[in-house]
């Protein structure tokens, strides 16, 4: 079964090689550069809700300090290589502490949700209030509210003069987002993948066979930390201007609106979810007449009531092949009735 | 002297004002088990019920306390038949479906009311004491919070309605088979909360200028409010807003604003990690 997984995720990779080549036929590369940021954006929130079973309210703090991590020590360094591996670890050990917090206090669903959704919050308003002079990391202001420009941006490595930028950016994120693609399938692969999702289905049956869920728990929310670092990081890259609204609780919002909606318990449907609703937004704000937050906010309560598996595994179903394989439903399915447990 | 008194008011008033924004979701929560992220803009309705019916000419208590919740009531009534009821028993899935309707309301009221500031301006005039100047409304709203956990308390405890309230939560099989219909349970207890949400928009709509993202600044501390009390609707709710409306104000007092506002949210994280089933879940258990 693990092989047939692997086999589609093959055909996943050069479905996604040909669109990579196809889709700036339609579209300028700056746009899609930022679609396929989204897209490994929703895939880190994808892995730790969709096969963890964690739902992070918060995922926007980790992209957010991924962007502030990089763009602080761009600034400072001077070249980006090392800025981008700065702005995957820092994202990745604080996940990791937070996510120790709230996994070894046995935390769960709406508890895990609130505290999330404060960090997010401490950070939108701490960044905001970082105005100041005495706000200064090495050479770096952090501006406040006002955001961080004027650092540099992605560059080949060991060559500061070289940017990447336009085009040749789009291609680097894309194949990012497609090496990022095979590296979690084969984490899920991984027997810590297949124990990540038993532990989704049934804790307590796993701590009973010996495996610390915590730690284990700890771990995936890092590694999806580090994955919406690394996006934040090309985010910062891509729009040259990190500010305190990366922190807040719109993005927060965007980023499960394109899970829900693509599909939980797949890998392909947050990104297909994040690269749509992400050019939807985008169409929408060509135009007055409607509100775009209205028609977000409407998608997401359809999508819950009506396709509250997602677009993606409901297409699947439908057409029968992979139904019995991608069962997203049991992450929710599994939670409900939970939080009477505390009355 | 006068500088204590001004201290104990403002943590009093924050107290209250933590009060009134939670009681809506601390109905909702305590009696259904349902989060609804809406709140804030349910909040914001029923601020803009408030300065449209001023603006039409009505009284402004009356506005404010009858009007707003009466409006958001209804409102909450349709949301709760066309969107909630199907979702009951599945906590994340009606966090996320009411977030999905706090953005759409958030946009309706940008096409409504368009980006702009409007506001009533406060129907009690300051005064002062000693060296300080005391804001007026702000023992109206003190008040109002008060009156507010009385009548709740009075109406749980002593009615039947409360009565049959508080089975319908415990059992709702068992209510059913003495002949309560839950579903008309459910959606009165969502009307009730809807419009005490309505209420706390209406009442706070005169200190604020009101715009259409108002709402989103105090869903977070009503959820944390909400969560951090427990269990028990009225002694968790005013037992969690003492602890933030205290750390909140000391800190404002010693450091400004947003250092308060970043104390109020450091404790709640604290306080959920130490007592994960929230205040009353640990003390005061099964009061109400």
């Amino acid at each position: 079964m693990e092989s047939t997984k692997l086999r589609d995720a093959a055909w996943v990779v050069l479905a996604g090689i040909v669109l990579m080549f196809v889709a700036p036929l339609v579209l300028n590369y700056y746009t899609l550069t930022l679609l396929v940021i989204y897209g490994l954006l929703a895939l880190s929130l994808g892995l730790i809700w969709g096969f963890g079973g964690i739902l992070c309210f918060g995922q926007a703090v980790f992209y957010g300090l991924g962007a502030y991590a990089y763009a602080v020590s761009a600034a400072n360094i001077g070249e980006s290589t090392m800025p981008m591996l700065i702005a995957i670890a820092v994202p990745f050990v604080f996940a990791f502490l937070l996510g120790a917090m709230m996994f070894y206090g046995r935390l769960t669903d709406v508890y895990l949700g609130v505290i999330t959704l404060v960090v997010t919050l401490i950070f939108f308003r701490f960044m905001n209030t970082t105005a100041g002079p005495e706000y200064q990391i090495g050479t770096a202001r952090l501006g406040g509210y006002n955001g961080m420009p004027g650092y540099q941006t992605l560059n080949v490595p060991g060559d500061p003069s070289a940017y990447i930028y336009d085009s040749s950016l789009y291609y680097v994120c894309f194949v990012i987002l497609l090496v990022v693609y095979v590296l979690v399938r084969l984490l899920l692969a991984s027997p810590f993948g297949r124990i990540a999702v038993a532990i989704r289905e049934n804790e307590s049956r796993v701590e009973l066979m010996g495996y610390d869920a915590r730690f284990r728990k700890s771990v995936l929310f890092a590694i999806g930390g580090g994955i919406a670092g690394l996006a934040g990081a090309l985010y910062a890259s891509w729009a040259e201007i990190v500010t305190p609204g990366l922190f807040s609780l719109g993005q927060s919002a965007e980023i499960i609106i394109w899970c829900i909606v693509g599909g939980l318990g797949t890998l392909v449907g947050p990104v297909l979810g994040a690269a749509a609703l992400g050019y939807l937004k985008f169409a929408l704000g060509q135009q007055t007449a409607v509100d775009n937050v209205l028609i977000m906010g409407l998608i997401l309560v359809v999508v819950v009531l009506v396709l509250p598996r997602g677009v993606v595994p409901s297409l699947m179903s439908a057409f029968g092949s992979s139904s019995r394989r991608n069962r997203p439903n049991a992450v929710r399915r599994g939670r409900r009735g939970r939080g009477r447990a505390d009355g | 002297m006068d500088l204590a008194a001004v201290f104990i008011l403002e943590i009093l008033y924050s107290i209250a004002v933590l009060v009134l924004i939670s009681a809506g979701l601390a109905v909702v929560f305590g009696m259904m088990r349902v989060i609804n992220l809406a709140h804030g803009e349910f909040m914001m309705m029923g601020g803009y019920a408030t300065i449209v019916a001023v603006q039409a000419g009505v009284n402004v208590y009356i506005a404010m306390l009858i009007v707003a919740p009466l409006v958001v009531g209804i409102i909450g009534l349709i949301v709760e038949r066309l969107v909630i009821r199907f979702l009951y028993g599945r906590l994340v899935d009606t966090m996320l479906a009411t977030w999905g309707l706090s953005l759409a309301f958030t946009g309706a009221a940008v096409m409504i009311f368009g980006n702009t500031t409007t506001g009533v301006s406060t129907p009690i005039a300051g005064f002062t004491l000693g060296a300080y100047q005391i804001n007026g409304y702000n023992f109206f709203i003190i008040i109002v919070s008060i009156l507010l956990l009385v009548a709740a308390y009075a109406i749980l405890r002593g009615t039947r309605l409360g009565l049959v309230a508080r089975g319908t939560m415990q059992s709702a099989d068992m209510a059913a088979a003495l002949g309560y219909s839950p579903d008309r349970v459910y959606m009165s207890t969502f009307f009730v909360g809807s419009a005490l949400a309505g209420l706390a928009g209406g009442v706070l709509a005169p200190l604020v200028g009101l715009v259409p993202t108002w709402g989103s600044a105090y869903i977070a501390k009503a959820f944390i409010t909400v969560i951090s009390g427990g269990a028990s609707i009225v002694l968790g709710l005013l037992s969690s807003a003492t602890v933030f409306g205290l750390v909140s104000q000391t800190f404002t007092f010693l450091s400004g604003p947003v250092i308060g506002e970043v104390a109020l949210l450091v404790a709640a994280i604290i306080l959920l990690r130490l007592l994960p089933q929230g205040i009353t879940g640990r003390f005061f258990k099964g009061r109400l």
